[in-house]
């Protein structure tokens, strides 16, 4: 299963790209395209991983947006879609590592509305890997950069979503049907701080 | 409850054709207890058949709506001005629901979402059992509260027959695991029960009029009728 590979073996510096990037079909791939990417990341984990990410200087693409939750287990299948409908090209839930979540199973819960995210899409004809399951850990700065650089190499591969749309934002379109759920950036100033600037390179 | 399935998407699409205006319908009673059809559905469906049409580049307005019973006239009542609006109304609640929506608001165009499958229960969550077909004469008093009509596979009012093995029905295959044998666990419980003697009654065979088979039932309660 894509994703499965982010495991703790293979967390800090392990380099695997997830099986799904090398079985997506090999497009010509535009230099110009910079995918839109919705990250919804846990409080306890993902979130901090990227302020780390973020204190240690390291470098990821600009092209997420991340969104905090409190724990992945709150997102439910809808969030996922209604960022995808309002032309999100990737979409991903950073959880913690499996047996290290908070609220015990919410990061497995996760996971398994992902899967079904992905056979929603693939029902739809569009490519499942354009939505993924992480897990990492708060200490994990470098794999959350790693992460995000590989996810957006797999966005670039694909190449933009069927379902572009103008003039919608699905970073809102995401924050939106999460309503209340979503927490405010602000409540974390240094990694808000990360995400608006993006590190970009 | 009654549970159903949501139908594959590609007949969703087709029952919808070239409407304009849709409007998913989901029933927040049985079909939301499992998971198929409640509000929570509805607006899946609503936003994938969105996402559809945007690949194909149609302009279509997709609305989701759930009502508390799809079933009854007064919950509808709540929902009729969105259902007006609609060219076509895709509800998700049991046959029940749908054939109430669309006798409520005759002649819109209300198609199916969803396959209704059975009676069942949840075994386990996200686990449902068929245990229940509305036969109309219900027996299970002396099967130890088991029903033999839907739980053997044969419906076998004087069971078990030779197939009944360790517990297990022949037909349990790869697809149909672990059916167990009716009769078998109906003389666990007999026996359980100290009424081991009722496995050895003769059983007459059902009054299938009382059934589907005897055409459209209806059930009138005269001292519950509004004076």
């Amino acid at each position: 299963m894509a994703g499965a590979d982010v495991k703790p073996a293979a967390a800090e510096g392990g380099a695997a790209a997830p099986e799904a990037a090398d079985e997506a079909p090999k497009k010509p791939v535009d230099p110009d395209f910079e995918p839109e990417i919705i990250v919804f990341a846990c409080h306890y984990c993902a979130y901090a991983a990227a302020d780390l990410a973020g204190s240690m200087r390291l470098q990821y693409p600009s092209n997420i947006r991340m969104i905090k939750l409190p724990c992945t287990g709150k997102l439910e299948v809808i969030h996922l879609l209604r960022a995808i409908e309002a032309g999100a090209d990737g979409v991903y839930a950073a959880g913690c590592m499996e047996g290290e979540c908070h609220y015990l199973k919410g990061n497995l819960w996760a996971r398994k509305r992902v899967d079904h995210v992905k056979d929603l899409l693939t029902e739809l004809g569009i490519e499942p890997e354009r939505v993924e399951m992480y897990n990492m850990s708060s200490a994990m700065g470098a794999r959350f950069a790693e992460v995000a650089t590989e996810f957006t190499e797999r966005m670039k591969q694909l190449g933009p979503s069927p379902v572009k749309r103008q003039g919608v934002s699905p970073h809102a379109a995401a924050r939106e049907a999460l309503g209340g759920v979503a927490m405010p950036d602000e409540a974390h100033p240094a990694a808000a701080a990360t995400v608006e600037e993006g590190h970009a390179e | 409850m009654i549970t159903a399935e949501r139908k594959p998407f590609d007949e969703i699409v087709a029952l919808v054709g070239d409407k304009k205006k849709v409007l998913v319908a989901g029933c927040d009673t049985c079909v939301a207890i499992c998971l198929t059809g409640g509000e929570k559905e509805a607006e899946i469906l609503a936003s994938e058949l969105r996402i559809k049409a945007q690949q194909e580049g149609r302009e279509v307005e997709v609305e989701h709506t759930a009502a508390i019973r799809q079933c009854e006239w007064e919950y509808l009542d709540m929902i009729a001005d969105t259902v007006e609006a609609a060219d076509v109304v895709l509800s998700m609640a049991c046959g029940i629901g749908i054939q109430s929506m669309a006798e409520k608001f005759a002649p819109k165009l209300v198609m199916p979402a969803v396959n209704t499958n059975m009676l069942g229960m949840p075994q386990e969550h996200a686990v449902w059992l068929e245990r229940c077909v509305a036969c109309g004469e219900c027996r299970i008093g002396t099967t130890g509260g088991i029903c033999p009509v839907v739980r053997c596979s044969k419906s076998l009012m004087n069971g078990p027959c030779g197939g009944s093995h360790d517990g297990l029905c022949e037909v349990t295959t790869p697809e149909k695991e672990d059916i167990e044998c009716a009769w078998a666990l109906i003389w666990e419980r007999l026996k359980a029960q100290g009424r081991e003697e009722l496995m050895f009654m003769e059983r007459p065979p059902k009054d299938w009029s009382k059934s589907s088979s005897g055409g459209p039932r209806k059930m009138v309660r005269e001292e519950a009728k509004p004076v």
